[in-house]
């Protein structure tokens, strides 16, 4: 697709400043697409987060999306993923963070850095059941508070369990 | 045609032509527009279809003051109840038309939050298929409609209270 | 006067919500202490049904997201397959979106405008807005067959080529819409009834703008400039010259002149495109089992409501394993309960107005 070519220069220079600044946090960072998702540790997330806001110019939380591994792990404590899209207009990159949920099914909410993540996180509860430490008010947001069950999780069936009507 | 009996009396067959002739060409209809399809019926309402050739131009957003019911987009089972009471607060007579695919029978959503047809929650007079149907698919079907009213006996209902049939 | 806060309840069933949209409001007489939206009537699972779906399949479906500008949620999502699959567009195919994805940004528009004016009272203007869009839905009728669902960007290209009476026709209704469009402005520009209701009104700063995530003309018309066309640029919109216009005051009036000036925008760009059609396939040939290579992509194109994003992961078969649509319009709808505290009640519909929602894709 001749696109606009993807500044890999710059996207690595990211990854770079976030290796020195947060050594033990962050993990692998792979580049493919023209894309680089790093892999950063839940404990630090929020201050990866702010450092990426205010430092280095990642101005805009575009997305945080969950994914349900269930398929290529198992019901292993690993089978939740949060990915962070954050973008950085001025330079006109993008970047991806990518975190564990773990076993617990919870990870922090990024609503203190990133008002944005408000409804993203509560979509995500809604529809995977992940809760989000810190969310000022964290209640399904689709599908009505008696609804039973998380839609997008794997294994729950498309037409759902007949609590409709 | 089947009502059985003998042949009803001429003033009456002159009075419903009369009231129906009225009740269809004086529509006022309830757009409860929930999706797609909200969007042909507001075009259908607009400058090029006008809908106000057959006396439907009145949208009403109560539903105490409307007695079509278009029943147009994805009926979700979140808002179920709500097209159940909105129903029930129109006065009779009343129609409903189900327009759209999804109002139909769910339309292309087999999911765990649609309702797989209006017709599962109100009865339905009219059901126009089409994912949108197009605003001459929508005035088909509302002509459809007047046909039905024209073929329906309301001094029947008036005299008989057991007989509420259309044609 | 006493303080008295009275919850109100506004829908789902509204004429002004644009769709089923609920909100609650906290008032103190006429002034909105809060908003809260209520979402949910729409939802109708479409996540969960794409993941059992093939990527063929799934590009119909992205129609009824934004269903006032079906083409654009067509080309996002194809743009975001076509760059996990390493598929090549032809240029042809490419300028022959922009064409089309234009297009589809006047009909979104001037339908916005109808509804906006009709919410406040001036009823002509949604008449004027979809006789004009009328025009544009008959040549989409002509191209590909379908007036509101579309369908007519699929994956590897366009499903048929723009031959020479169908241009024509394109540049007919272009000469016609600038008629119209005065028309609007001229009673809308410098009525007073009209900057009453939204001068002023759902202000919002530029800097609260950018933290709560908002993008297309509410965005713009804080100042921001930030348009995906040009910042990530796409489908060869590089090629062509266009302005972004901006507002300054970030209020309801900005917000429509913005989208007003983008209309006039969205002329220039088709222009140029159909003066520049290369020639060449208009498709890539993919199969219609399509096999995408494992592996994850995020890609945004700037549709009429705002950045739509899509994120696709997949498992290397024929069914993606995730998609997750980046709605313009649903974090657009986060800033309406501070764009709306301390404006009279009878404003908010305006402010939902001017933000340009479809549940469609609030709700997905």
């Amino acid at each position: 697709m001749p696109e606009k070519p993807v500044d890999e220069a710059a996207l690595r220079d990211e990854e770079r400043a976030l290796r020195d600044r947060f050594p033990e946090s962050v993990r692998e960072a792979a580049f493919e697409k023209g894309e680089l998702t790093v892999d950063v540790g839940r404990a630090s997330l929020l201050e990866i987060l702010r450092f990426l806001k205010f430092e280095r110019g990642f101005s805009s939380l575009t997305d945080i999306i969950a994914l349900d591994l269930l398929r290529s792990r198992g019901e292993t404590a690993s089978r939740f993923v949060l990915l962070y899209e954050l973008t950085n207009f001025a330079a006109r990159i993008r970047l991806r963070l990518r975190l564990e949920a773990g076993a617990d099914e919870s990870a922090p909410s990024a609503v203190p850095v990133f008002k944005s993540a408000d409804w993203a996180e509560r979509e995500i509860f809604d529809m995977f059941g992940l809760r989000f430490e810190g969310h000022p008010c964290l209640n399904r947001i689709y599908l009505p508070d008696e609804f039973e069950g998380h839609p997008l999780r794997k294994d729950f069936p498309l037409e759902g369990r007949g609590h409709g009507l | 045609m089947t009502d059985g009996g003998s042949r009803p009396p001429f003033l009456l067959t002159r009075a419903d032509q009369f009231i129906t002739w009225a009740q269809k060409n004086s529509l006022w209809p309830f757009g409860s527009g929930l999706a797609c399809c909200a969007i042909e019926m507001i075009a259908t309402a607009a400058a090029r279809f006008d809908i106000a050739r057959f006396g439907m131009e009145l949208f009403r957003s109560s539903p105490r003051q409307a007695d079509l019911f278009i029943v147009a987009g994805t009926v979700t089972n979140k808002m179920a109840p709500i097209i159940r009471r909105l129903w029930e607060q129109m006065a009779d007579p009343k129609w409903v038309v189900a327009m759209g695919n999804c109002a139909v029978s769910g339309g292309p959503f087999p999911t765990y939050s649609v309702l797989q047809g209006v017709d599962k929650i109100i009865p339905v007079d009219i059901y126009i298929a089409g994912c949108p149907p197009t605003p001459q698919g929508l005035l088909h079907g509302l002509m459809t409609l007047q046909e039905k009213i024209a073929r329906s006996r309301p001094t029947q209902e008036i005299f008989r209270t057991d007989a509420r049939e259309t044609g | 006067m006493a303080f008295k806060e009275i919850e109100l309840n506004m829908g789902p069933q509204h004429p002004s919500t644009h769709g089923v949209l609920r909100l609650k409001l906290a008032v103190d007489n006429e002034v909105v202490l809060s908003v809260e939206p209520i979402l949910g009537y729409l939802h109708r699972g479409m996540e969960k049904l794409w993941e059992s779906q093939t990527y063929t399949q799934i590009v119909p479906l992205t129609d009824r997201l934004d269903y006032l500008a079906s083409l654009s949620n067509n080309l996002g999502f194809v743009l975001a397959v076509e760059k996990l699959a390493g598929v090549e567009v032809p240029k042809r195919a490419q300028v022959i979106r922009v064409v089309l994805a234009e297009l589809q940004r006047l009909a979104s528009h001037l339908a916005w405008v109808g509804f906006m004016a009709n919410d406040i009272g001036a009823m002509s203007i949604l008449l004027y807005g979809f006789e004009q869009r009328e025009d544009i839905l008959d040549i989409f009728e002509e191209y590909i067959g379908g007036r509101l669902t579309v369908h007519g960007i699929r994956l590897g290209g366009v499903p048929r080529d723009l031959d020479g009476p169908l241009i024509a026709r394109i540049k007919t209704v272009l000469d016609a819409i600038p008629h119209t469009l005065h028309d609007i402005q001229a009673l809308l520009n410098e009525n007073r009834i009209w900057k009453q209701r939204t001068v002023g009104v759902g202000v919002i700063s530029p800097a609260e703008a950018v933290e709560r995530g908002l993008t297309g003309p509410p965005l713009r018309a804080t100042g921001v400039a930030r348009d995906t066309r040009k910042d990530f640029p796409y489908s060869s919109y590089d090629d062509f010259d266009f302005d972004v216009p901006l507002g300054k005051n970030g209020d309801v009036y900005d917000r429509y002149r913005v989208r007003m000036e983008e209309i006039n925008q969205s002329i220039r760009l088709i222009r140029q495109a159909l003066e520049a059609l290369p020639p060449g396939d208009v498709r890539a040939k993919v199969p219609r089992l399509f096999k995408v290579p494992a592996g994850e992509v995020y890609h945004a194109i700037e549709a009429p409501k705002g950045e739509l994003g899509f994120y696709i992961r997949s498992d290397g078969s024929e069914k993606p394993d995730r998609v997750k649509m980046r709605s313009p319009s649903f974090i657009n709808l986060q800033s309406l309960a501070l764009m709306c505290q301390g404006n009279l009640f009878a404003d908010v519909v305006g402010i939902l107005g001017s933000l340009d929602i479809v549940l469609g894709e609030i709700d997905k």
